[in-house]
């Protein structure tokens, strides 16, 4: 009992992370029906940028405040992630807008490779490594000498996804680019007639997936303290099966599909073994893509000609 | 009045190019601050230290203003009449030219091991080109062999490794099988396993890779387009941790170490009597077993070309190319749609299989290294750049990209430090140079560098059709 406590905290830390990069799949899948194959490095280059970021602070300018050091990388992670993601949209999506079924998938995949070994060429492929920022931890329990302790830190992770997922989903809902978001996502000829800015509406889409994923790269940098150029590929890979998983195009499912793949991860762990975790994750992409293509909170979808 | 309006134009497009330029002369300088003007530098064991690189930062930005400039003034201006008529001329040069290009690059392929050796002089000193070649010549193969599955049925598959690694450890596996040894020397004589293994595994390989093509295949084919690719992914990611995890079959992630070498149907490539140079009366040189291998894998290739080529003119094949362009017309139009895919990636999968048992004969050692996405990634790459369809096109994009790489790897100039230092290391670029050339063939030229093609059937003479008239690949 205390174990599967420990690990309900363990895969509701990861599945926010999930969630969050999760979110900019489904998002970009919904408006321009295209699977963001690079969305896994952008989180990655999102990590790095917080690393860098975090060194400006802590080495150079000699900030010691913590939670303002945490505080300013994650609002400068969210800006120049959500600048690197427009980038990318604009050069390597918008001109294949009209082109064959499979360009904008290998554009995506080309973007994969060059993120991730750009980062390498850039910033070198060893691991990089930060000290831990938040070390202390609450003992929920304490039995028999094995402690369920929920960490400041998860603590964090869970409150600022919490808090990102609620500005998100005002913005969907209440505000005139939600709107056009959703016009977009419905018929994008038709808004476009009705006088929505598709490009302007298809980047910022963009861009607010990115900053997710920037949320989700720097709460990993902070949980993990480590960061590599190719972290960006397995996360990417498990949060596009919690898209899918959620039902793909569906907000709330991508959160859902989220927590359900970081608790399956680490259980799956915990019980049964640590080095097929990933085949795990893996297999629930494959099964649900066969069994159930909808997702658990999708629509199915109507094949038109 | 043509011409007022063009000078009207022409004036206009200084402002607008220089505006152009200074903002994406901002925004690159702003995207890359971060990620390379600040550069995390490990300090010795000690904990990490920023170093600055803005000056770089700079001159990247400075780079693309210039570039975007001239763009500007030159390909994007305004009212520019594209070059039709070189443009036409090169398009009939390619047009005589094209037929042609196949038996020349047979011709070329068959006479390039002597034509290493005379340009290296001697046989042994011709053992880096001759590498080379085969290496280029199995990345030839494996891209006919992904052309079957994407070019020409337009399904992406990003797990192709995936069979080349079966194909590879099958034929490991039972090559380095004690029990099988034992048995088939006990009744076939002493050394047959070891002289046979490679000749009787090759097409269990093939076979066993195609008939994981089917299982694996079999599921998924009724998934769009992008679904299969993710689901092939991850099945081949599947593949490689169970690899690396299941130890006591595949010794894991140490791999699989002495598998015996290629043999001349039977006669051992070594220097005592009954070796391949004693038998033919040649003085015994290591280079003649490289040399076989190299004709082995141009024959496995040939045999990838010749099958795609008769699949194309059966009904199964033009089955494949009319599902690539609308699989709602195909099911109406009475094809089974499932088999067919099956067929298609099955008989790619096949061939990935004969590519990766070669692999394994070829280096004798196989580990589950040798097998990730980024494998798959590189043989996608070639077929897209080469033209999805097109042979020749995936031939060419082999060498070009392969080739080039190697090529890569010699500019030891570039190490010069009044050009970029000591601790400049091109190889890192491989993989970025491939990322940014699929993005760039996508946004310019999304059909390849062949990018049109002779129809597979036709009424009464066969007519070229142009890459713009049809919706997927070629033709």
């Amino acid at each position: 009992m205390d174990i599967f406590l420990q690990q309900l905290i363990n895969g509701l830390t990861l599945g926010s992370i999930y969630g969050l990069i999760a979110i900019g799949y489904t998002m970009v899948f919904g408006i321009i029906g295209m699977v963001n194959f690079a969305h896994g490095d952008v989180f990655m280059v999102s990590s790095f940028i917080g690393l860098t970021c975090f060194l400006l602070l802590t080495t150079v300018l000699g900030i010691t405040s913590v939670f303002l050091v945490l505080a300013i990388v994650l609002v400068v992670a969210m800006i120049f992630t959500g600048l690197v993601s427009w980038t990318i949209e604009r050069l390597a999506y918008r001109p294949l807008r009209g082109s064959f079924r499979l360009a904008p998938m290998i554009s995506a995949i080309g973007m994969s490779i060059l993120l991730s070994n750009f980062v390498q060429v850039a910033q070198g492929p060893r691991n990089k490594s930060i000290p831990p920022l938040v070390t202390d931890v609450i003992v929920l329990i304490d039995r028999d000498g094995y402690q369920v302790t929920l960490a400041y830190k998860q603590l964090i992770i869970m409150a600022v996804t919490a808090v990102c997922l609620g500005i998100f989903w005002f913005v969907v809902q209440k505000t005139s680019l939600g709107r056009a978001q959703r016009a977009c996502e419905q018929d994008r000829k038709m808004a476009a007639l009705l006088g929505v800015n598709v490009d302007r509406t298809i980047s910022l889409t963009f861009i607010i997936g990115a900053a997710l994923a920037a949320v989700a790269g720097t709460m990993y940098l902070m949980n993990y303290g480590v960061v590599n150029f190719s972290d960006g590929f397995v996360p990417g890979v498990k949060a596009f099966t919690a898209a899918v998983l959620g039902g793909i195009g569906s907000l709330p499912g991508a959160v859902l599909g989220g927590l359900l793949i970081g608790l399956i991860e680490t259980f799956w762990s915990a019980y049964f073994s640590i080095e097929y975790k990933d085949v795990a994750a893996f297999s629930i992409l494959a099964i649900t893509l066969i069994f159930m293509p909808q997702g658990l909170l999708g629509r199915p979808e109507v094949e038109k000609v | 009045m043509q011409a007022g309006v063009s000078a009207g134009s022409r004036e206009a497009v200084l402002p607008v190019a220089l505006k152009d330029s200074a903002i994406s002369a901002v925004l690159t300088f702003l995207v890359l601050t971060p990620l390379v003007g600040l550069r995390a530098t490990e300090d010795s064991g000690g904990p990490l230290i920023l170093t600055y690189r803005f000056g770089l930062v700079l001159i990247f930005a400075a780079i693309v203003a210039v570039l975007r400039f001239v763009l500007h003034l030159t390909l994007w201006r305004p009212g520019r009449i594209k070059g039709a008529r070189r443009n036409a001329a090169l398009a009939s040069l390619a047009e005589k030219a094209e037929p042609l290009a196949k038996p020349v690059f047979f011709a070329f392929a068959i006479a390039f091991p002597v034509l290493a050796i005379l340009a290296a002089g001697d046989l042994g000193s011709s053992r880096y080109y001759i590498d080379l070649g085969i290496y280029i010549m199995t990345y030839v193969m494996l891209g006919w062999g992904l052309n079957i599955v994407v070019g020409l049925a337009g399904l992406l598959d990003l797990g192709y490794v995936a069979f080349y690694a079966v194909g590879a450890y099958a034929f490991a596996l039972l090559s380095t099988s004690v029990p099988l040894n034992d048995f088939l020397d006990g009744h076939l004589g002493e050394g047959f396993w070891a002289a046979w293994a490679f000749w009787l595994c090759l097409p269990i390989s093939g076979l066993l890779a195609g008939f994981w093509g089917l299982i694996l295949g079999f599921p998924v084919l009724r998934l769009r387009g992008d679904y299969l690719a993710i689901v092939t992914l991850a099945f081949g990611e599947i593949i490689r941790l169970v690899l690396i995890n299941w130890v006591d079959l595949t010794n894991g992630g140490a791999g699989i170490s002495s598998i015996p070498a290629i043999t001349f149907f039977g006669i051992p490539f070594t220097s005592g009597d009954d070796g391949f140079a004693a038998l033919f009366g040649l003085p015994f040189n290591a280079m003649h077993r490289i040399i076989f291998l190299y004709f082995v894998i141009l024959a496995l290739a040939a045999l990838t070309a010749l099958a795609t080529v008769r699949l194309r003119r059966m009904p199964v094949g033009r089955a494949w190319e009319a599902l690539r362009e609308d699989e709602i017309a195909c099911r109406s139009l009475g094809i089974n749609t499932t088999l067919t895919k099956l067929t298609a990636f099955s008989i790619g999968a096949m061939f990935g299989g004969f590519a990766g048992a070669f692999f394994a004969v070829r280096v004798r050692f196989v580990s589950p290294e040798s097998f990730t996405f980024m494998e798959s990634a590189v043989i996608l790459a070639i077929v897209v750049l080469g033209g999805m369809g097109s042979q020749m096109g995936v031939a060419a994009s082999a060498i070009l990209l392969i080739g080039g790489m190697e090529l890569l790897r010699n500019l030891t100039f570039l190490k010069d430090p009044w050009l970029l230092g000591a601790d400049f290391d091109p190889t890192l670029y491989r993989m970025l140079i491939f990322g940014f050339a699929m993005v760039a063939v996508m946004v310019w030229r999304p059909r390849g560098l062949v990018s049109s093609r002779l129809a597979t059937i036709f009424l009464k003479e066969r007519k070229k059709v142009s890459g713009d008239l049809v919706k997927e690949g070629h033709g």
